[in-house]
């Protein structure tokens, strides 16, 4: 089994255009695979918490919606998602 | 705006690409980015912007829609998209960066757009207002991945803008 090694492409502008070194592909660090991988556990954590909140609130406006369709008073929070 | 240079990811990805060494011969800077991951997402990926390789004392303010919501969102980092590799096959995400005054001795702000793009209901186009809360000039700019690699034919177009003899309005 091989370990996969990851890269990173880097551009330097202090070489000329056309130097070798201008253009490299480097491995990254350990430092640098250890802020990968907590950018990925970040991210997850991201994404989900935006998804609970979008269901949160098309949940709150369904309540709304229905709250008033039927004459039931709304909450605070279900008058605050329909007036801006 | 002036072509400072162009790089686009080979075979088996990268985990980022950095810009290093930015002269300060301009007023502000522009990237272009054509964006995809090698992960199995349907959607999108998110994207970090570091510049000089920061990942604290950076925050943003995002306006998106998705196909299903719009809605907006706060953190505290620089973020934009790029398609996930199980998005329709063959394409990229797109987004413009401009960074006003990067070599100044201010705060640096940071204005964004992002779209991606599927054949289907889930793609994101979202609006973002960055700030890297920091005086020194930006002399790197990382964008990474923050999830698998970029993918092979991912690109980045870095661009740098004069400001006229007002000080103001960009010539060139």
């Amino acid at each position: 089994m091989t370990n996969e090694v990851v890269t990173k492409l880097v551009v330097d502008l202090s070489k000329p255009e056309g130097h070798p070194e201008r253009v490299q592909s480097i491995p990254l660090t350990e430092e640098e695979l250890a802020q990968r991988e907590a950018d990925r556990i970040a991210a997850e954590a991201a994404e989900a918490e935006r998804l609970q909140a979008e269901a949160d609130l098309a949940a709150l406006k369904a309540s709304a919606k229905a709250k008033l369709i039927s004459g039931v008073p709304l909450t605070e929070a279900e008058a605050g998602v329909l007036v801006i | 705006m002036q072509h400072i240079e162009t790089v686009t990811v080979g075979s088996g990805g990268a985990a980022s690409i950095t810009f290093s060494a930015i002269p300060a011969d301009y007023t502000d800077l522009v990237i272009k980015l054509s964006l995809r991951t090698t992960t199995a997402d349907t959607g999108w990926n998110d994207i970090f912007l570091r510049p000089n390789s920061a990942t604290t004392n950076l925050t943003a303010r995002a306006l998106y829609g998705t196909g299903s919501a719009a809605a907006s969102f706060s953190v505290s980092d620089i973020r934009f998209y790029a398609n996930g590799g199980g998005s329709t096959a063959s394409t990229f995400a797109n987004s413009a960066i401009y960074i006003p005054n990067y070599a100044s001795s201010s705060a640096k702000s940071v204005s964004i757009d992002s779209v991606s793009e599927n054949n289907s209901t889930t793609a994101i186009q979202a609006i973002l207002a960055g700030l890297w809360n920091q005086t020194t000039a930006i002399t790197s700019l990382e964008i990474v991945s923050s999830s698998g690699n970029l993918a092979e034919f991912s690109s980045a177009s870095l661009y740098g803008v004069l400001a006229g003899s007002d000080g103001i309005v960009a010539v060139s």
